[in-house]
Order: C-alpha cells, then sequence, then structure tokens
C-alpha cells in the first residue's frame, strides 16, 4: 500500500515536472518597429519564419529573437524576398545555400540526419522490447514449477520439525 | 557469452565518449561552423574601392591566380590580431590578398589601413553586408580561398594563425594552382 503512494507520488511530480517544461516562456522579440511590414499577412509568415531560422552569430537564438546586426540583415531579407513574391521554401532554401543546413532551427529530415531523427525512437523501442523480455524472464524465475507430492511431504515434515522446539 | 551483454553498455558509452572527446581534445571550437558555399562560385557584384589609389572587386577580378579574400572591419576586434600576418603575407607575394570592408563606416576603414597598414591589393566596399551573407559570412575576419575558376575552395573564420597559414592554406594555394595548369 505504501509503495503504491509512492509509485503515484512520483507519478504526480513527473506530470508537474512536464506540465512546467512545456509551458512556454514568454518570447523574446528582437524585431524593431522600422522593420516591420505594413501588409498583415506577409509580415505574420516573416515572423513564423524567422523563427525557425537560426542567428548564426548567437547560434541558439532564432534570427526573431536575437538582436545581433547579422540578424537583423537576415529579417530584413527574409521580408524583402516575401514582397518579391517567394515563398517560404524558396526563403529557407536562399539562407540553406549560403549558411548550410545549421541555419534552420529545425534540421531537414534527410539521410544524413535520419539517425537523428529516428535514432531515439528506435532506441526507445529497442528499451522497450528489453524491458518487456527482462521482466517476462523474472516472472518465470519468481514462479517455479509447483512442488510434486514427495517435495510436498517432505517440506510439511521440515515445518513441522521446525516447529517442535518452539512449543 | 551472457557476461558480454553486460560489458555491451559500458563498451557503447566508451563509444560515445571517445566521439564526443575527439573534437574537444583536438581544440576544436564548436561555434566554427563549415562553409555551405565550398565548391561555388564566390557570389560577387561589383564592389566599390574602399580607397581612390586601389581598385575595388568585381565579378572578373577572382579569376586568374588563386587568391586570398579577408572579409574584415575596423570595429573588429579579432581583425587587429591577424593584421600583422596579412601585413606579412602581402609583403611575401606569395598569394593574392584581397579585402572586402564589411559593413563599415569608409573614413574608419581607411584610418584603419592608414594606422595598421594596408596588405590589400584589392578592396571592395561591402557597406550594408549583403556580400558577405552571399558568402556565409557570419563571424568577422573571415578568410576565403578562391581558385582560379572562382570558385570559393575553403574558409577560416577568426584571427588566421600562422600555423593555419602555413599548414592549411598555402598546401591549399598551391594545390590548386597545380590543377588548374
Amino acid at each position: 500500500m505504501r509503495r503504491a503512494k509512492a509509485a503515484l507520488l512520483l507519478l504526480l511530480a513527473l506530470a508537474v515536472l512536464m506540465l512546467v517544461a512545456f509551458v512556454p516562456s514568454a518570447p523574446s522579440i528582437a524585431v524593431e518597429p522600422n522593420e516591420v511590414l505594413v501588409d498583415p499577412v506577409l509580415e505574420a509568415r516573416a515572423r513564423a519564419l524567422s523563427k525557425n531560422i537560426r542567428c548564426l552569430v548567437c547560434q541558439n537564438q532564432s534570427i526573431d529573437s536575437s538582436n545581433a546586426s547579422l540578424a537583423k540583415d537576415l529579417r530584413v531579407i527574409v521580408r524583402e524576398r516575401l514582397i518579391a513574391g517567394d515563398n517560404d521554401i524558396q526563403i529557407l532554401d536562399f539562407l540553406v545555400a549560403r549558411y548550410g543546413d545549421y541555419a534552420l532551427l529545425k534540421p531537414p529530415i534527410k539521410p544524413t540526419t535520419y539517425a537523428l531523427w529516428y535514432g531515439p525512437g528506435v532506441l526507445m523501442t529497442l528499451g522497450f522490447f528489453a524491458v518487456i523480455v527482462f521482466l517476462a524472464r523474472r516472472r518465470k524465475i519468481v514462479r517455479p514449477d509447483p512442488l510434486d507430492a514427495a517435495e510436498a511431504a517432505r517440506m510439511v515434515q521440515l515445518m513441522d520439525q521446525d516447529r517442535e522446539p518452539t512449543e | 557469452m551472457n557476461r558480454l551483454i553486460y560489458i555491451l553498455p559500458l563498451l557503447l558509452f566508451a563509444g560515445l565518449a571517445a566521439y564526443f572527446a575527439t573534437p574537444i581534445l583536438q581544440g576544436k571550437n564548436p561555434h566554427t561552423l563549415p562553409s555551405a558555399m565550398i565548391d561555388k562560385p564566390a557570389p560577387l557584384r561589383p564592389l566599390e574601392p574602399l580607397l581612390s589609389s586601389k581598385p575595388g572587386l568585381g565579378p572578373t577580378s577572382l579569376t586568374g591566380d588563386v587568391q586570398l579574400v579577408n572579409f574584415f572591419a575596423s570595429w573588429c576586434g579579432p581583425c587587429r590580431v591577424e593584421h600583422p600576418l596579412l601585413m606579412q603575407i602581402a609583403a611575401a607575394k606569395t598569394v593574392p590578398l584581397y579585402g572586402v570592408n564589411y559593413k563599415d563606416a569608409p573614413e574608419a576603414a581607411v584610418n584603419w589601413l592608414a594606422q595598421l597598414g594596408d596588405p590589400f591589393e584589392r578592396i571592395g566596399r561591402d557597406g550594408d553586408g549583403r556580400t558577405g551573407i552571399e558568402w556565409g559570412v557570419y563571424g568577422l575576419p573571415e578568410t576565403y580561398v578562391v581558385d582560379r575558376a572562382g570558385r570559393i575552395q575553403y574558409r577560416h573564420v577568426g584571427p588566421l594563425s600562422r600555423q593555419t597559414f602555413e599548414e592549411t592554406i598555402m598546401p591549399l594555394v598551391n594545390r590548386l594552382r597545380e590543377q588548374n595548369e
């Protein structure tokens, strides 16, 4: 009963941790007023695109949240190309051609990144099966073959022997 | 056989640790990015000259010989560090050295060169940094090796060291010269 309670508590603590981890932190914005496009639709596309483009100077920030001068230049280029009528893929391709896949905060799925994208899933599945096999084997060990008649009789005899001196 | 299974996780971990430790022990800077422009034509729209006494850079300036193209700016601290080496390279005349003055005020750049010396054969002005973006520049100084056909063959990010120049760049320059002859 106590173990069940402890397990429940642990689960609850984990759930709270995960909730905290997934609450989005307040987004920091570096877009300057004079960069903002008049057309709200294009501006929204620019913001969405910028969030997935890495600032090559600060490297773990998107150009949408970075104050670096290169990030500003890239934001302006994204907007210029939107106005010129480029679609989202053309804009990202423009940056990838110059800065490599590293310019994208979300790496593309291709043969060289299969290990990155699918590796964790494969490991998790393997681990899952390993745990199942382990548990199945342990159950076998915990439940030995039932005693046959002779063994049962011998056990009763042994237990009776033990009991006598204490009485 | 069963024993081996218990050692397997340890071996896997050791392999992974060795894989991750190697670049750290070799002193590689994880912030240095590989260039996506290797083997691509160096993009060059006409860049106006920084100095009236020296030509700027244009689409045709990067053919002929193998050359180094150095992105620099007067506001860039590390550029000052590599400058003496650039002066020596220029004095030795082993390889043409071209400069791109990146997002800099012209007067500041001219003063900077007057003070520290001018190692470049040509200097183009990239005032808005667009040429830098075309080349994939992200952190000054950057030095590129451009072959005779005008293709980028190598990029070095950060101040150039004598070791990098002598052990990596010059052998590459010589190799490229032989290739195209």
